[in-house]
């Protein structure tokens, strides 16, 4: 039986390709033995497979030209086949995989959109914080400026404009004494950004004799952060500012060559 | 379904029986009928001509005559032939021996039939060159023994048995 079954004759029965012998050979073998009837369902399992794989795609319509066709023509019984919407598999099977491959691109799609709607709400977190950084940034500037603009009205206050010198004769600059809050304050937006290694020097002075006293070296950093109104020390009684460009870090007596600004009290 | 049953539901004129037979075999027939011809509109034609044969000739066919398959096998086969034969074929019918069943698989590569094929089909590519030809002479092309055995040039035993062989390795892979 094994040797039947080896020496490929059921392959070429389901083939029907053997002969009307052959075949008488096969069927009696099959109604004796369950080995050589399983034998030859899975031969043509495969083959049916192998046909199946080869056919291109094979529309709908033909299906139901085929059964038109059947009902129109070859019915003999009128209702052997009945026009009827199609339940079972065959197309649906296509509609299925259809389906599948709809479901599939949808899905591809679903996930790319999240992808990107992700990488959206990403980028808009991003940009809120960034704005609500520049808010607050812009919050801190207008408080400095608030606060600045409060100690220039204090109704206290004592302006005291400075002129330009030779050096500088456009530059000016204003003092702020408040000597209720024994609190002076410098005002220098109207000088030139002093040069690279220098910074401006204040000076509060005593005219007679003109006795010089520093009351503040102002340093970069300084005059950004203070938005040019920089607090300085308290002189009681002064009667006079003057300010001088110095080598960093100020000098122990004014360059009076460097004399930007002054005025009295 | 089994083919079994199938049968019993065309012999009792089930008026879903057309619609089961198409279900279960109309890719392979297809298949098979394609690959003799090559030409999708022609093919759908005999298909169409097949399955009235088919539901024609249904009570002639009893098991004694072999498995159903084999008997609808036999008929895309010889209605392929004789539409190749026909007139309007002749012409084209040398260019046509060339190409075999691997070839239709590279050739045919709409998105349903790759989802259809895809695991046999890489599969098949690998068949060794002679099993190509043998299964395509005496499966698809329906060649007795005795003609593929003169077209391969190859002993009458070896080639039921090479034949044998090439469907294991098929039925290995598709696991019956």
């Amino acid at each position: 039986m094994e040797e039947f079954i080896n020496s490929g004759i059921l392959e070429l029965y389901i083939f029907g390709v053997t002969t009307e012998e052959e075949n008488k050979e096969v069927q009696e073998m099959a109604a004796r033995h369950e080995e050589v009837k399983a034998e030859i369902l899975s031969i043509e399992k495969a083959i049916v497979n192998l046909s199946y794989s080869v056919s291109p795609h094979l529309s709908p319509d033909v299906y139901h030209r085929i059964r038109k066709e059947l009902i129109e023509k070859h019915s003999e019984e009128p209702g052997v086949i009945q026009l009827q919407p199609r339940r079972s598999s065959g197309v649906s099977g296509y509609i299925g995989w259809a389906a599948a491959i709809v479901l599939l691109f949808g899905l591809g799609i679903q996930y790319y959109m999240y992808e990107g709607e992700t990488g959206k709400v990403q980028s808009a977190n991003k940009q809120r914080d960034k704005f609500e950084q520049m808010v607050a940034a812009i919050e801190k500037e207008n408080n400095i400026h608030k606060e600045k603009l409060d100690l220039i009205r204090d109704k206290n206050n004592v302006a005291v404009p400075l002129a330009g010198q030779e050096v500088a004769p456009n530059a000016y600059a204003k003092m702020y004494v408040n000597n209720a809050k024994k609190e002076i304050y410098v005002d220098i937006a109207g000088l030139p950004e002093a040069p690279q290694g220098k910074e401006y020097q204040v000076w509060a002075l005593m005219l007679d004799p003109l006795t010089p006293t520093s009351i503040g070296v102002l340093t970069k950093e300084q005059i950004a952060e203070n938005k040019g109104i920089i607090k300085v020390d308290n002189f009681d009684g002064v009667q006079a500012f003057g300010i001088t460009l110095e080598p960093v870090g100020g000098s122990a007596s004014p360059t009076m060559e460097q004399l930007y600004t002054l005025g009295k009290v | 379904m089994t083919q079994e049953e199938l049968l019993e539901q065309i012999y009792k004129k089930d008026s879903n029986a057309f619609t089961a037979l198409y279900d279960m075999y109309s890719k392979s027939l297809y298949g098979v009928i394609f690959n003799l011809l090559k030409n999708k509109e022609e093919s759908e034609d005999v298909l169409q001509e097949v399955f009235v044969k088919i539901w024609k000739n249904i009570d002639s066919y009893n098991e004694s005559k072999g498995r159903f398959f084999t008997w609808i096998l036999n008929i895309a086969r010889n209605s392929t032939i004789d539409r190749l034969r026909s007139k309007d074929h002749n012409k084209n019918l040398k260019n046509l021996s060339v190409d075999n069943f691997v070839h239709i698989l590279d050739h045919n590569a709409t998105v349903v039939n790759k989802i259809d094929a895809i695991g046999i089909r890489e599969f098949v590519k690998k068949l060794k060159p002679t099993c190509v030809r043998i299964i395509e002479l005496l499966f698809f092309k329906g060649y007795t023994q005795q003609e593929a055995s003169d077209e391969l040039a190859m002993p009458l035993g070896t080639v039921k048995t090479q034949n044998r062989n090439c469907i294991n390795d098929l039925r290995t892979i598709l696991e019956v």
